[in-house]
């Protein structure tokens, strides 16, 4: 199959930048492959990580999920004020704060589906109410006193070395990877993503299929947010700002197409990985934030210009090999 | 103010051009698209082109338009080798493509787009007036009375391809490529147009019509070349051959156009259809039967493909009754109509019949992923040896089950969009255009699988915007005109003129 070798050809090439990523930070800063820089590493990429499994398969059925950032904001607020404030016990809250998620992600999907507005639009809307009840919820102030517990998850580490939030993020990797590649459901997304009308007519149920994609979204993301907010240990209205665009630029590195219908989990992982360790090597630098702001623009733009042109190079081959067929009915202009 | 346009004004009619290819030959890596090619086309004539799908037509007038450099051979128009030919230097030698795909801006009115990017001017400021007057004049030069000033997106597909041919004569078009023009077109805009090319011909231009259909090409061109795997077949007069003769050139062997011919057998009535209303269409009634081929006529607009979606699900049905083998089948959605055992052959196998990336094997299987997984876990053999059963069923060519289905012609691919709902195990198969822009080899095999699903008792609805092959398949006939049932016309009562007479009621005149 021709687009699997491609993918394979794309995937090894974003391989390569990752690893030459590696060799480049570990030459000018010595301390970054030591094993707590490693792990430390993993605990960061961790939510990102999570995260990127719901985007993925959001951008795979052609749509966007800006929310995501604001998502996290809201669900850390509203976690840590009923662990704190509250005094619910902490997985009850963690159990309240995924059934948030999934809820916002199913308001986002009807709105999708039901009026056909474009995601970008609804989902830019919808980030903007979440930052809003983040802040009124919180009032700007910082939360912070949770039970012993529920820090193991984002802190703790199995046999003192391996972090648990690690496990976490491998099993729900292993579970988006069985949703795409084994269940009718994933091969929906793909049919969606490139031919949204001929999978409806091909009895493909398209609006479930969506509002439960961006469902899924927003439980990948809740999952990703408590995490978060057991390593930090303190909620803010402010985390979780600006985080769409790391996943989105994480998603687009590994070759998933923000135009719908290619890309693989595979591809995306190794855009997680290529993020974190930016992050944690630009850090270990001491470059500025406004620099590491412009870098990762940067990267973000790169990215997709080379998703768009090489999409483009994809049809432009064909047209020239000769197999591309005429349209009699192009007559539409 | 533009030079280009005050050529024209002083020199309305030019004589046509001359082209001679030589040896063209044009290499893709791992594909030769022409062999050598020689063609002599001359100043004045209508010279017809014609070929299979990937006979190398449309790499031709690439090569002919400049587009597309050949790796070997000459091109020589009106005498003069042309070295190297760039899209450019071909619009500068008079060289016009009227593309399939319109290149129009449908926001623009008629005149904007004749003259666009050499629009008349006064220093900065257009001159609409003289634009519109040219516009008019370059529209009486094609015999078409159309008002400049109406936009486009509001003309039909036959005025557009008009307003399209006089922006190439506003550009002092020499030599016109006609790729398929009447593919798009209704049977009355079809009409409009060889009257188009009879005045330009008049006119002395030359003119390169490619086709594949057969009336037009005898009723239009002096010349005829079959290509045939990127080879030149033969050149001959329109008048010293024949239809057989040509398709024969064309495919490489003998085969007839003719449609197989079906024990007239229908068995019970099957579908039954009450007053439906709904997606532009009203009161619509009739009755099909097991093993019967229900034809559907009518000109575009006239509500056909409107009333398949209505049977499919795909839109509402605000009024009527829906029942096969007397249980009611009014579907809501096409999942229920697949449940309801009526499948859809659409029009646009590329917009709406296939996901062009997908693998041949993931198209078959859609709409069946449901059924072949268990708890939502496909089962990959299941799904495999599905689509192998089908695949081998209709014959559809290609190396393995995993190509990608954007990659085959269109004949393979409308076969896929057959295997998919065969696979569903329909009673009722509805059938929009199954043959559009399939070449003559493919069209007979898909005429055959039709009538082996006829014979075996499914019931058939087909629309064609094609008179002969409705004739020619078609048991009963139901005429639509607007939205609105005209008349069933049954076997015997079937003739071109009875369709016309009831499709066109007050468009004939």
């Amino acid at each position: 199959m021709k687009s699997i070798v491609m993918s394979r050809v794309r995937n090894l090439g974003i391989l390569l930048v990752f690893i030459v990523l590696v060799i480049v930070f570990s030459v000018l800063t010595p301390q970054f492959l030591e094993p707590g820089n490693v792990f430390n590493i993993a605990r960061q990429i961790t939510t990102l990580g999570i995260c990127a499994v719901g985007f993925s398969f959001v951008l795979i059925t052609g749509g966007i999920d800006l929310s995501v950032g604001y998502q996290i904001s809201l669900n850390v607020v509203v976690t840590g004020m009923l662990m704190a404030t509250f005094g619910v016990p902490w997985y009850l809250a963690c159990l309240i704060a995924l059934a948030l998620g999934t809820l916002i992600g199913v308001v986002n999907g009807l709105i999708i589906t039901y009026t056909g507005v474009a995601p970008l639009i609804v989902t830019l809307s919808m980030m903007m109410v979440l930052n809003g009840l983040s802040y009124l919820i919180s009032k700007g102030l910082p939360i912070f006193g949770f039970p012993k517990e529920f820090s193991m998850l984002g802190q703790g580490a199995v046999f003192g070395i391996v972090p648990v939030s690690l496990l976490f993020l491998i099993v729900i990797w292993a579970i988006g990877l069985f949703i795409l590649n084994k269940t009718y459901i994933g091969r929906y997304f793909y049919a969606i993503g490139n031919n949204v009308e001929a999978a409806r007519l091909s009895g493909v149920n398209t609006r479930l299929t969506l509002i439960l994609v961006y469902a899924l979204c927003g439980f990948f993301t809740s999952i990703g947010a408590i995490l978060l907010l057991s390593r930090l240990n303190s909620a803010q209205s402010a985390t979780g700002a600006g985080f769409e665009f790391s996943v989105l630029t994480a998603c687009v590195l590994g070759g998933i197409s923000v135009m719908g219908g290619r890309g693989s989990l595979f591809g995306a992982f190794i855009g997680v990985l290529i993020v974190g360790v930016l992050d944690n090597g630009l850090v270990l630098m001491n470059v500025s934030a406004y620099v590491q702001l412009v870098i990762k623009g940067a990267i973000l733009l790169t990215a997709v210009i080379y998703d768009a042109t090489s999409k483009r190079t994809r049809g432009r081959a064909k047209q020239i090999g000769g197999v591309a067929l005429k349209t009699p009915t192009g007559a539409t202009v | 103010m533009s030079a280009t346009a005050q050529d024209h004004r002083n020199q309305d009619t030019r004589p046509g051009i001359s082209v001679q290819l030589d040896g063209i030959t044009k290499q893709y890596p791992g594909v030769t698209a022409l062999k050598g090619v020689s063609l002599d086309v001359r100043a004045g004539e209508v010279h017809a082109i014609v070929g299979e799908n990937g006979a190398g037509k449309s790499t031709l007038i690439k090569v002919l338009a400049g587009a597309v450099e050949p790796t070997s051979g000459t091109i020589t128009v009106d005498g003069v080798t042309q070295s190297q030919l760039t899209p450019a230097s071909a619009q500068d030698l008079g060289i016009a493509v009227i593309y399939q795909e319109f290149t129009l801006v449908p926001t623009l009115n008629a005149a904007e787009n004749v003259f666009l990017g050499h629009y008349i001017r006064r220093g900065a400021v257009l001159d609409r007036k003289r634009m519109y007057a040219e516009a008019q004049r370059l529209f009486a030069r094609l015999g078409v009375d159309l008002d400049p000033r109406v936009l486009v997106q509001d003309l039909t597909t036959g005025f557009q391809q008009i307003v399209e041919i006089a922006k190439a004569l506003s550009r002092n078009a020499r030599l016109l490529i006609m790729d398929e023009p009447s593919a798009p077109l209704t049977n009355t805009e079809v009409d409009a147009m060889y009257r188009v090319v009879d005045a330009l011909k008049a006119e002395g231009m030359t003119i390169i019509y490619i086709s594949h259909r057969m009336e037009e090409i005898f009723r239009l061109s002096d010349r005829v070349t079959t290509l045939r795997d990127g080879q030149h077949i033969a050149t001959e007069n329109t008048l010293d051959t024949s239809r057989g003769q040509l398709i024969r050139l064309m495919v490489g062997r003998e085969l007839t156009e003719g449609y197989p011919t079906r024990d007239l057998t229908p068995g019970e009535v099957s579908l039954r259809v009450q007053g439906l209303t709904g997606n532009g269409v009203s009161d619509i009634s009739f009755e099909a039967r097991r093993g019967e081929i229900l034809g559907f006529a009518g000109l575009i607009g006239a509500g056909r493909t409107e009333l398949m979606q209505l049977l499919f699900g795909a839109e509402r049905i605000e009024a009527g009754e829906v029942s096969l083998h007397g249980r009611s089948v009014i579907s809501r959605s096409p999942i229920q109509a697949i449940g309801n055992r009526i499948a859809l052959v659409p029009e646009d196998r590329k917009r709406h019949g296939l996901v062009l990336e997908f693998s041949i094997q993931q198209n078959i299987t859609l709409p069946l992923l449901r059924l072949l997984s268990s708890s939502t876990v496909l089962r990959r053999r299941k799904e495999r040896d599905l689509a192998a059963e089908y695949m081998r069923d209709l014959r559809i060519k290609a190396p393995s089950a995993s190509e990608i289905v954007g990659n085959l012609s269109g004949g393979n691919q409308q076969k896929v969009v057959l295997a998919k709902w065969l696979a569903t195990q329909p009673e009722v198969l509805i059938f929009d255009e199954p043959t559009r822009g399939i070449d003559v080899g493919a069209r007979a095999e898909i005429y055959q699988i039709m009538n082996r699903l006829a014979a075996e008792g499914k019931t058939i609805l087909m629309i064609s915007s094609d008179m002969e092959e409705l004739i020619g398949m078609a048991d009963r006939i139901v005429v639509l005109r607007e939205g609105v049932q005209q008349g069933v016309l049954t076997k015997n009562d079937i003739t071109q003129e009875a369709v016309m007479a009831l499709a066109a009621q007050g468009e004939l005149a």
